[in-house]
């Protein structure tokens, strides 16, 4: 294939996918080899949801540009309506059935939550889709924490107040257990089918953004009055944009809970979410593969940096003020420009042939 | 019947009539001038037709279609395009996608056909493609195509301007001070230019635009404005000999 045939983008999309599945491999290889420390093949499944939930809230932040501050709201949705699932059916269906069928209940579940979010909230202008997503997240996690549901030969009972109160049969068995969560999940996920559930999400938003529906979308962001003026429907675009981040953030929650032998509601909470935009800034809005490496490179760096744990949060917090404080100076833009071409070995064989056909004619 | 008729439109901010009965009537293919002195509500005018602002009374009709108080992405689909004073690009996409963004009712394709790259994806991406470089060489920004927006020159950006207005294919184009910041060179291109583009596109041309001679010239009925009320309406030599007019620019008794 010649590359200099594809479009800037279709390269860069290019590298993106290359360096995930290079990742992949050179991973599988030193597993094969057994060179993977145990906390490291522990984070495997993880660092892939992270991945996810970086990539897909970096389509609602960077692409449409709406701060969404309850991220994690929308991953807990499809951790546990996927575990609750897969829980609740148990033996009944094959393994990968079983798997599948979770997996896209998650993201549907989540999908609908983006839309009833959505709906109200995308048709104003301003800061409030971060203002409700976040109270959205806390609604989730208290909800989810208070949240009892068992299963007897009578059917599903739901209770509000505690385990006793479901009043279940001898059959009966509970499922979700308010704040304990889901017990006894099948630990179905693996690290290949994180890579695959990565590579699709890539797929999707790097696709997306790169068609009709996505140049809508990034017209809204870059500017919503010319977006109007040449007839795009900003409600829809950005409820499309807003629903395929929440069901992929669905997603990555359903592939995490399947790494779980508990789901709790207590780990997708306010700190999650955040966790996530510092992935997205840190990796630059609007930039999927920046995305993708900030997500892999700050879930593994706290688990090498095991000391420095308490301080991680710190560390985050003053990261996330310089960026936002560089990403304003021109000339730190200018010295990263700098760094970036004299890494790009291409440009630098471009440039000496240009200024050797420039000498050339001189002399 | 004519493409645009307005009558008795009137929109108050607070206690403040910006725009007072205010009537206009545009025929097919007519290139028409609105001026005014400064604050005369020029603008929101503009702003009316194209539904940014909902009028408190009065009736806009397009080619027999009622379009008042739509919303700004339903006229545009009924037929009006727009520029914008303080010129409004996408300007982190390039040069060709703000075309193509104009091109979106033009040619469809679904967003899941996108996302799964369906062939009618290439079909359809292929003819939009063709369709923004053409435009973009009427107006000689096929060369830079595959630049930022926010990266083009002032002179380059107000064509693109023009380019993604006219990639909506609209039945009328509304100009808001196009040659402002221009130098007189640039304003002599900009006048053929928009001849050139009434003429192959046979649609009618409406611009607010404060350089007098640029306006005389190139528009065959001028409306005069101030303090939201029409005080004058003709052709160029009528306008101009107009007390009215002249007491409004030049203030007088």
């Amino acid at each position: 294939m010649n590359l200099k045939n594809l479009g800037r983008t279709a390269r860069r999309n290019l590298v993106t996918y290359s360096m995930v599945i290079a990742a992949y491999i050179i991973i599988q290889v030193l597993a094969a080899m057994d060179l993977l420390s145990n906390s490291l093949s522990g984070q495997l499944i993880p660092i892939c949801a992270y991945v996810i939930m970086a990539v897909s809230l970096n389509l609602t932040v960077g692409v449409l540009g709406e701060l969404s501050l309850g991220h994690a709201g929308f991953m807990s949705v499809g951790a546990f309506s996927s575990a609750f699932f897969s829980v609740a059916v148990g033996d009944a269906l094959p393994t990968p059935v079983t798997l599948v069928l979770a997996f896209a209940i998650g993201m549907i579940a989540a999908g609908v939550f983006g839309v009833l979010i959505g709906i109200p909230v995308l048709r104003l202008q301003g800061d409030y889709l971060a203002i409700v997503t976040l109270a959205f997240g806390e609604i989730i996690k208290n909800l989810l924490n208070a949240f009892y549901i068992g299963v007897d030969s009578t059917g599903f009972h739901v209770s509000m107040k505690d385990a006793t109160a479901l009043k279940m049969d001898e059959t009966g068995r509970i499922i979700i257990k308010g704040a304990q969560g889901i017990t006894g999940v099948n630990r179905m996920s693996t690290f290949t089918i994180g890579f695959v559930l990565v590579v699709l999400t890539l797929i999707i938003v790097l696709n997306l953004i790169k068609s009709r529906t996505g140049r809508a979308i990034m017209s809204i962001r870059d500017n919503r009055i010319a977006a109007e003026s040449v007839g795009i429907n900003v409600t829809k675009y950005k409820l499309i944009a807003f629903t395929v981040s929440a069901a992929l953030a669905g997603l990555a929650g359903s592939l995490y809970a399947h790494s779980l032998a508990t789901v709790v509601a207590k780990k997708f909470d306010y700190n999650t979410s955040i966790l996530i935009l510092v992935f997205v800034v840190v990796g630059g809005m609007g930039n999927i593969r920046g995305s993708v490496i900030a997500a892999a490179v700050l879930t593994v760096l706290p688990e090498l940096l095991r000391s420095f744990a308490d301080y991680r949060m710190l560390v985050y917090a003053i990261v996330l003020i310089l960026m936002m404080l560089f990403k304003q100076s021109p000339q730190i833009k200018n010295f990263c420009r700098g760094i970036g071409e004299r890494l790009r070995l291409g440009s630098l064989f471009h440039r000496r042939k240009a200024e050797n056909s420039s000498s050339g004619k001189e002399g | 019947m004519a493409l645009l008729e307005v009558s008795n439109l009137g929109i108050a901010f607070g206690g403040l009539q910006a725009v007072d009965k205010f009537d206009l009537t545009i025929e097919k293919g007519q290139l028409f001038g609105l001026i005014g002195p400064n604050g005369a509500g020029k603008t929101t005018i503009f702003n009316m037709l194209t539904g940014v602002y909902k009028p408190n009374e009065g009736d806009i009709i397009l080619d027999g279609q009622n379009i008042t108080g739509m919303q700004p992405q339903k006229i545009s689909k009924a037929g009006i395009a727009r520029t914008f004073q303080n010129i409004r690009l996408f300007n982190d996409m390039s040069v060709l996608d703000n075309v193509r963004v104009g091109l979106h009712n033009q040619v469809h394709y679904s967003t899941v056909a996108g996302v799964l790259r369906l062939p009618s994806f290439y079909e359809k991406e292929n003819i939009m493609r063709g369709k923004a470089m053409a435009l973009l060489k009427i107006f000689g920004l096929d060369g830079v195509a595959k630049q930022k927006a926010s990266n083009l020159p002032y002179g380059m950006q107000r064509k693109l301007e023009i380019a993604r207005a006219l990639a909506t294919n609209p039945k009328l184009l509304l100009l808001d001070e196009p040659a402002a910041g221009m130098n007189p060179n640039e304003t002599a291109e900009l006048a053929e230019t928009v001849r050139f583009v009434r003429d192959k596109f046979g649609i009618a041309i409406l611009l607010i635009e404060h350089d007098m001679s640029f306006v005389m010239e190139l528009c065959e009925k001028i409306v005069v404005v101030d303090y939201g009320r029409i005080i004058a309406f003709g052709t160029a030599q009528e306008v101009r000999n107009n007390p009215k007019v002249i007491a409004a620019y030049l203030g007088g008794e």
